[in-house]
C-alpha cells in the first residue's frame, strides 16, 4: 500500500429506495388506500446513485469533482463525509475529513456569531480548544469582529456565508471535502475561499475534494478531475483532461429513450435546415430547428415542452406548447414541432434542448434529453469594435446602446 | 498527520453495533456540552419572565394538585406531616424531568434535520444533549423544593442520599424510551402526536398526583408493573422522608431502567445508518 494515499474508495455503490405512492386528490380516497396499504408492501424502486466507483485519491491532490445534475457527486460527498452509508463497497480514509456540504449548516439564527463560531466548530469535529485555539484566526478571514455578539439572524446574507465558511475552513483536517459553496457570496469573498482552499492543499499539504458547477473555479483551483455520469465514474485524470471531456461529451443519442413505449419516434432533427442534432450559429443569427416525429399509433393527447439549458445543467428557459399556442392534441403518422428563434441571443458558448411530450396528466410519453447541441460562435455587432464571449453572460438583454451628448437648447 | 498505510477510517456498509458508542461520544463531548448549553441559551429567549416558567409551571402545577386530589378528592399523601402541596411538587419535580429528557429527545432527531442530513456526528449526541438543559432546570425546581421543606417545616433524613439513584433511573428511563422514539420518529411522524398522549396516560397511571398507597387493590398489578412508581416512591421518601417505602418496585425500576436504555441504545444505532436518507 503506498503511504501517500488520501483516499481509497473500492467498488462504491449507493442504492436508495423510491417508494411508488399513487396520487389521490381526495382524502377519503387517500385514506383508503393508506388503509389498504398497511397490510401490504410498498412496492419500491431501486435507484442506484453511485454504481461501482473506484478511484485512489493522493495526499495534497486537489481533486474536481464534475458532473451534471444528478450524476451522483453529492452522493459521493455524502458517503465520504460518513453522514450517508454505502450499499457495497469500501472507502480508506487516510486523514481526519473535514467537511463543508452546505453553507451555515448548524448555524443558529438566534445565537450571536462568537457562540455560532462555537457551535458550528464542534458540530464539525473540532474540539473546543482547538476553537479557542483559531477562534481570532476565524473572525479575520470572516471579517466580522464588529458583530461577534450580534444575534446571525442579523446578518447579511454574505456575512453568514463568510462565517460558515470560516469556521469550517480553519477546521484543519488532513482531507477537506467542499459541495457548492461558493455558488452563495460575493465574488471578492468567492476569490478569498478559493484562495484559502489554494492554500491549504499547497502550503499545508492537505487533500482537497472539491465539487463545483463553476468550471472555471474547478480549473484555477484543482489538479486531478472526477467525471460522474450516472453514478459511474465515466473518467478521472488530469483535471485538464477531465474538463474536456465533460465539456465535449456527445449529446445523449437521440435514439436513446423514448420513454417505455417506442409507438412515438424522433425520425429526423433538422437545425438551419441542415440535418444535425450539433448545430453551430452564429451570434445574434436566427435559428429554426425542426424536430420530425412518427407516432406508430394515435399518441393520448399531449403537449411538446422544451428546455433549454447550458453547460452546467443550469436552466435558462422552458418553452411549453400551450404557452406558445399548441395545446393539448392527438398526433398520429408523421408530424413536425418547429422551435424558431429571429436571433440567437445566448451569448457565445454551448447550449443543449431537452424535448419532451407530456400528456394532460403531467405524465411523460417521449423524452429526448439534449437530442439538440448548439454551439454559439462570437460574432462582432455590425460597427462595433469588439464582439461577446461566453465570460459576459448567458443573455444579451439589450437591443441597442447608444451615446448621446446633452446640449443646452437655451438661447 | 495519519500513519503511513494505516487507514485512518474505513467506510463500509453494515457496520456492527456497539453496545453503547463510548469513544463516540467522548470525541464528540464538546459538542455534547456545547448543544445543551445552545438549548438553554434559546429556551427562555423572547419570553417575558424567562428563566421564573422553571419555578412557576411545577408550582402551578402543584397547585392544582393540591385543590383537586388534596382539596377536593381529600386523597391523603401517604403522611400526615406532608401537606399535598408539597407532595404534588416534588412529584411533578421529578415527573418534569423524566418527561422533559423523554419528549425532547424524541424530537431531536426531527428538530435538528438540518444537521443530521448535512454533518457527520455521532447522532446519539442529539439526544444526549438534552439531559443537561433539563438538570438545569430540576436544579432551579429543587431550590424552590428546599424552600418550601424550610417552610413547612420538614426535615431532610438521610435518605436523602437515594436521591440521585431515583434521578439516574429517571434519566435512564427517558432516554431509553427518547433513543427509541426518536429513531422511530424520523421515518414515522406519528410519534409526535402519540407521544403527548402517551404522556398524559403516563402520568395519570402513575403516582405523580397521588400515593401509591392510594392505589385500589384492583389497579395494583398495573402498578406493579409502571416503572415510575419505584422512580416516583423512592425520589419522594428521599425528599420527604414519607415513612413506606416499597424496596420491590424500586429493584423493579432499575432493572427496567437500565434495560430499557441499553435496549433503546441498540435500536437507535441499528436505525441512525439510514437517518440522513429518510429525514
Amino acid at each position: 500500500m503506498s503511504s501517500d494515499l488520501a483516499i481509497s474508495v473500492r467498488g462504491l455503490s449507493k442504492e436508495y429506495r423510491i417508494a411508488h405512492m399513487a396520487q389521490h386528490s381526495r382524502v377519503t380516497e387517500a385514506a383508503f388506500a393508506a388503509l389498504k396499504n398497511v397490510f401490504r408492501r410498498q412496492e419500491y424502486e431501486t435507484f442506484r446513485a453511485l454504481d461501482d466507483v473506484s478511484f485512489d485519491v493522493k495526499k495534497g491532490d486537489v481533486v474536481g469533482v464534475v458532473g451534471r445534475n444528478g450524476a451522483g457527486k453529492s452522493t459521493l460527498l455524502k458517503v465520504l463525509s460518513r453522514i450517508t452509508e454505502p450499499t457495497a463497497g469500501e472507502v480508506r480514509l487516510y486523514g481526519k475529513v473535514g467537511s463543508l456540504l452546505e453553507v451555515g449548516t448548524g448555524f443558529h439564527p438566534e445565537l450571536t456569531g462568537r457562540e455560532n463560531i462555537y457551535l458550528n466548530g464542534s458540530i464539525l469535529g473540532m474540539r473546543e480548544r482547538d476553537i479557542d485555539r483559531q477562534f481570532d484566526a476565524i473572525v479575520d478571514f470572516a471579517e466580522v469582529e464588529r458583530f461577534l455578539d450580534t444575534p446571525v439572524k442579523r446578518y447579511s446574507s454574505g456575512m453568514y456565508v463568510r462565517l460558515a465558511f470560516a469556521v469550517a475552513a480553519h477546521l484543519n483536517p488532513e482531507i477537506l471535502i467542499v459541495d457548492e459553496v461558493l455558488a452563495v457570496g460575493d465574488t471578492q469573498f468567492q476569490q478569498k475561499c478559493l484562495g484559502k482552499m489554494k492554500d491549504v492543499s499547497s502550503q499545508e499539504g492537505k487533500t482537497v475534494l472539491f465539487v463545483s458547477h463553476n468550471i472555471a473555479a474547478v480549473k484555477a483551483l484543482c489538479n486531478k478531475g472526477l467525471l460522474l455520469q450516472g453514478g459511474k465514474l465515466k473518467r478521472q485524470g488530469s483535471v485538464d483532461e477531465v474538463l474536456a471531456e465533460y465539456a465535449t461529451r456527445a449529446p445523449v443519442a437521440v435514439q436513446a429513450r423514448y420513454g417505455k413505449s417506442s409507438k412515438l419516434q424522433l425520425v429526423d432533427l433538422l437545425i438551419n435546415g441542415a440535418q444535425t442534432a450539433v448545430g453551430d450559429i452564429d451570434f445574434l443569427e436566427p435559428l429554426e430547428i425542426e424536430f420530425e416525429l412518427e407516432a406508430i399509433e394515435p399518441t393520448p393527447l399531449c403537449i411538446p415542452f422544451f428546455r433549454w439549458h447550458d453547460s452546467n445543467g443550469v436552466t435558462l428557459s422552458e418553452v411549453w406548447g400551450p404557452e406558445e399556442s399548441v395545446d393539448f392534441q392527438r398526433y398520429d403518422g408523421r408530424f413536425t414541432f418547429r422551435l424558431a428563434l429571429e436571433r440567437m441571443s445566448l451569448m457565445p458558448g454551448r447550449y443543449f434542448i431537452d424535448f419532451y411530450m407530456h400528456d394532460v396528466a403531467g405524465k411523460e410519453v417521449f423524452s429526448a434529453p439534449e437530442c439538440v447541441q448548439l454551439e454559439v460562435h462570437p460574432v462582432a455587432l455590425p460597427g462595433a469594435p469588439r464582439a461577446y464571449e461566453g465570460r459576459h453572460g448567458v443573455l444579451r438583454l439589450a437591443s441597442r446602446l447608444s451615446a448621446h451628448s446633452i446640449v443646452s437648447q437655451q438661447a | 498527520m495519519s500513519n503511513a498505510g494505516e487507514p485512518h477510517l474505513v467506510i463500509k456498509p453494515q457496520r456492527r453495533a456497539a453496545f453503547f458508542p463510548w469513544r463516540d461520544v467522548l470525541e464528540y463531548r464538546d459538542l455534547l456540552r456545547i448543544l445543551a448549553l445552545r438549548d438553554v441559551r434559546l429556551r427562555y429567549r423572547q419570553t417575558a419572565v424567562g428563566v421564573l416558567w422553571v419555578v412557576l409551571q411545577p408550582l402551578i402545577g402543584a397547585a392544582l394538585f393540591a385543590f383537586v386530589f388534596g382539596a377536593v378528592a381529600n386523597l391523603p399523601t401517604g403522611d400526615a406531616r406532608i401537606p399535598y402541596f408539597v407532595f404534588g411538587f416534588a412529584g411533578l419535580l421529578i415527573w418534569n424531568t423524566f418527561l422533559q429528557i423523554f419528549q425532547k429527545a424524541s424530537d431531536s432527531l426531527v428538530g435538528n434535520s438540518g444537521l443530521v442530513s448535512k454533518i457527520y456526528f455521532p447522532r446519539i449526541v442529539l439526544p444526549l444533549s438534552t439531559v443537561r438543559g433539563v438538570l438545569l432546570d430540576f436544579g432551579v425546581g429543587a431550590v424552590v423544593m428546599s424552600v418550601l421543606l424550610v417552610i413547612y417545616r420538614i426535615p431532610p433524613t438521610f435518605a436523602l442520599l437515594f436521591l440521585p439513584v431515583s434521578m439516574l433511573m429517571a434519566i435512564l428511563l427517558a432516554l431509553g424510551l427518547g433513543f427509541w422514539t426518536a429513531a422511530l420518529n424520523v421515518s414515522y411522524r406519528d410519534v409526535r402526536y402519540v407521544i403527548p398522549v402517551l404522556s398524559q396516560f403516563l402520568l395519570w397511571a402513575s403516582p405523580v398526583a397521588y400515593a401509591a398507597s392510594s392505589i385500589p387493590q384492583s389497579a395494583q398489578w398495573l402498578a406493579a408493573i409502571n416503572p415510575m412508581v419505584g422512580i416516583l416512591e423512592s425520589f419522594r421518601w428521599a425528599v420527604l422522608g414519607t415513612p413506606t417505602m416499597n424496596w420491590g418496585s424500586v429493584v423493579w425500576s432499575a432493572v427496567v431502567s437500565v434495560v430499557l436504555f441499553a435496549v433503546g441504545a441498540m435500536i437507535f444505532q441499528r436505525a441512525e445508518r439510514r437517518f440522513a436518507d429518510v429525514i
